[in-house]
């Protein structure tokens, strides 16, 4: 999934006051402050949209541990992405329940309408949209989290309702 | 108030779901006035071996979807000694088919809390961490809300509740990776390091988060801590069946007309779930399959399904498991290629890659579920799956292998007929032509005569 970004991307990057300021807080709520890693990562990730190698360096220096580390957790997890996003991102489920109460209709929708498929971006850079595994929403399939939100159950034209009102 | 439920039949009494479901529950006010809190109270006071005792008394077992007996989990905990000992609240919450914990994080977060207040007296644990997936944004911002309450009235903190100890509860996101709900993979995330399972011994219990004494409990299975203090544990175990104590929030969903999540004594009739509470299979069709405790969970055909009770051990005494209680049910009209293909890549793209037998496995059974699909199938790869899925069982770091291999190998078994007509008629799914255009699996070549494992070419 991750791939090692090439050098333009790769200024080195420097972390606001505030920034170093949430990651020492954040440090400080475990016995070891290594642990606090996963949620670094997120709110580097609010900030930025992506993490860039450059990021990830930072964070490794914040964090007092080798970039190698910061970069294998950074690439096994799905929701820390290392590519530039739609401004919403549209994840609907795919997993079992969804699927037998017509999760592929969305994604088709997607497609048909918004012209993109799984891991493609609008071109006004508006939306992205995501095919994943399930989101633990399963009662209200076929399901999707559209920014922080969970919708379901949802059919083509409520969720076109929910993208115009965003 | 809760005690007037207890003259009610068993099969319509309510615990989680009665206050999760009440609008405000998730403020402490409004929880105090229902109760919570009070059997922390009581716990506070008991000894620590004594609240042991009660909990195994009751017959809770996890509700994650292990079912093991929460209380003698509890017993491996060493005596207090120097180390830290934690306790780590479960709540990734990605069983396929479960959605049942961001009820109780959401609607009545101060349960949970409760129940943590009586785990770490009983484990000697002055710290809690809870494990909520990062999709579950707004769970978490109920959560540290209620956190925060619960720290600023004295219940949480420095001196929590007058015992002159100190209890701290921090919530931790996750980060997207099922594997994560595996407690050792759980942990090593905590600690901020990629989601592979640890080998064991040393169990969690002797050794866990930051190599110190760690239980680690499904939110369902602490939030009912409170409730089990209240009725008494001999109650808790009476309202339940064959070795399963009381309540458990059963997670329906599929080809139901009523999907949700329903609070029912174990041992409930799967039957009486489908029928009674979830209004029958929808748009009046015939019923063909069930999953009945998470996706990892072996399918029953609509036959089994008249004598299967939601308990763990009678589940298990079918050749199935009662796993997280996620019901997936599944309408005479879906072909089961489909749903094979759909498990199969699940648990391909959700294989953490640690172990040989469950990352090369996964990828096989995805290729070849595939190219069934596909049309392109042959008899043989019916006994293949077989095979292949009998090799990743038993022969992995965590349980993951098993999850992965047992639904397959209980398609490929119980509905051997109809998948075996599939592949003779040679017709194709859509569902492959969609898997090859948005889940982006590679195009196919075949190869007459090669198909098994070690020739890639072939499949």
């Amino acid at each position: 999934m991750s791939e090692i970004v090439s050098a333009p991307a790769d200024q080195p990057v420097t972390l606001s006051e505030k920034t170093l300021g949430s990651i020492a807080e954040l440090r400080g709520r475990y016995e070891d402050p290594r642990a606090a890693l996963l949620p670094v990562l997120h709110v580097i990730q609010a900030e930025h949209g992506h993490l860039t190698l450059a990021l990830e360096r930072a964070v490794a220096d914040a964090m007092e541990m080798p970039l190698t580390k910061v970069h294998e957790v950074v690439s096994f997890y799905t929701l820390f992405r290392t590519e530039a996003e739609g401004k919403l991102q549209v994840c609907i489920c795919q997993t079992m329940s969804c699927m037998l109460r017509g999760a592929r209709e969305l994604l088709t929708h997607m497609r048909v309408k918004y012209g993109v498929g799984p891991g493609e971006t609008t071109a006004d850079g508006r939306l992205t949209v995501h095919a994943v595994e399930c989101l633990g929403n399963c009662e209200a399939g076929p399901m999707a989290q559209i920014g922080d939100d969970y919708f379901g159950p949802l059919t083509p034209e409520t969720l076109d309702e929910i993208l115009e009102k965003r | 108030m809760r005690g007037e439920r207890t003259e009610m039949p068993a099969s319509e009494q309510r615990f989680l779901s009665a206050l999760y479901t009440q609008e405000k529950m998730h403020t402490l006010k409004v929880a105090r006035q229902a109760g919570a809190y009070a059997q922390a109270e009581r716990v506070l006071k008991m000894e620590p071996a004594d609240v042991i005792a009660a909990v195994k008394a009751s017959n809770l077992r996890g509700l994650g979807g292990a079912g093991f007996p929460t209380g003698m989990k509890w017993s491996f905990v060493p005596p207090k000694g120097d180390r830290m000992h934690y306790l780590v609240v479960n709540a990734d919450e990605g069983e396929p088919g479960t959605c049942k914990d961001k009820h109780i994080m959401r609607g009545c977060p101060h349960t949970l809390l409760e129940g943590i207040i009586i785990a770490c007296h009983a484990i000697h644990a002055e710290k809690a961490y809870i494990y909520v997936r990062g999709e579950y944004v707004r769970p978490m911002e109920r959560l540290s809300a209620a956190i925060d309450e619960a720290c600023a009235a004295g219940l949480l903190g420095e001196n929590h509740m007058g015992t002159g100890r100190r209890l701290v509860v921090v919530v931790h996101p996750g980060a997207g990776a099922y594997i994560c709900g595996e407690e050792t993979a759980l942990i090593e995330s905590l600690e901020g390091k990629k989601g592979q399972p640890r080998n064991r011994p040393p169990f969690p219990a002797i050794e866990g988060l930051f190599r110190c004494p760690t239980v680690v409990n499904n939110v369902e299975t602490i939030a009912y801590l409170p409730f089990i203090f209240e009725h008494g544990p001999e109650k808790w175990s009476e309202w339940g069946h064959n070795g399963s104590g009381g309540y458990r929030l059963m997670s329906l969903s599929g080809h139901v007309e009523r999907p949700g999540v329903y609070e029912l004594p174990m041992g409930t009739p799967l039957m009486e779930l489908i029928e009674k509470h979830g209004g029958g299979v929808w748009k009046g069709r015939g019923l063909k399959a069930v999953i009945p405790g998470g996706l990892s969970a072996p399918i029953l055909r609509a036959e089994e399904c008249a004598d299967a009770r939601l308990d763990f051990n009678t589940l298990r005494d079918m050749g199935t498991m009662a796993g997280s209680a996620g019901v997936i049910v599944i309408d005479d009209q879906t072909p089961m290629i489909d749903v094979m293909l759909n498990c199969a890549h699940f648990y391909h793209d959700e294989s953490c890659g640690q172990c040989t037998p469950c990352r090369e496995g996964t990828w096989w059974m995805y290729r070849i579920i595939l190219r069934i699909a596909q049309g392109r199938g042959r008899l043989r790869d019916l006994d293949e799956l077989v095979r292949i899925a009998s090799n990743i069982e038993g022969n992995t770091i965590c349980a993951f292998g098993e999850a992965a291999a047992w639904p397959i190998r209980s398609y490929a078994r119980k509905f051997r007929d109809e998948l075996a007509a599939f592949i003779e008629s040679g017709e194709r799914s859509r569902e492959a032509d969609w898997h090859h255009e948005d889940r982006g699996a590679p195009p196919l070549i075949q190869i007459e005569g090669v198909g098994m494992p070690g020739v890639r070419a072939g499949v």
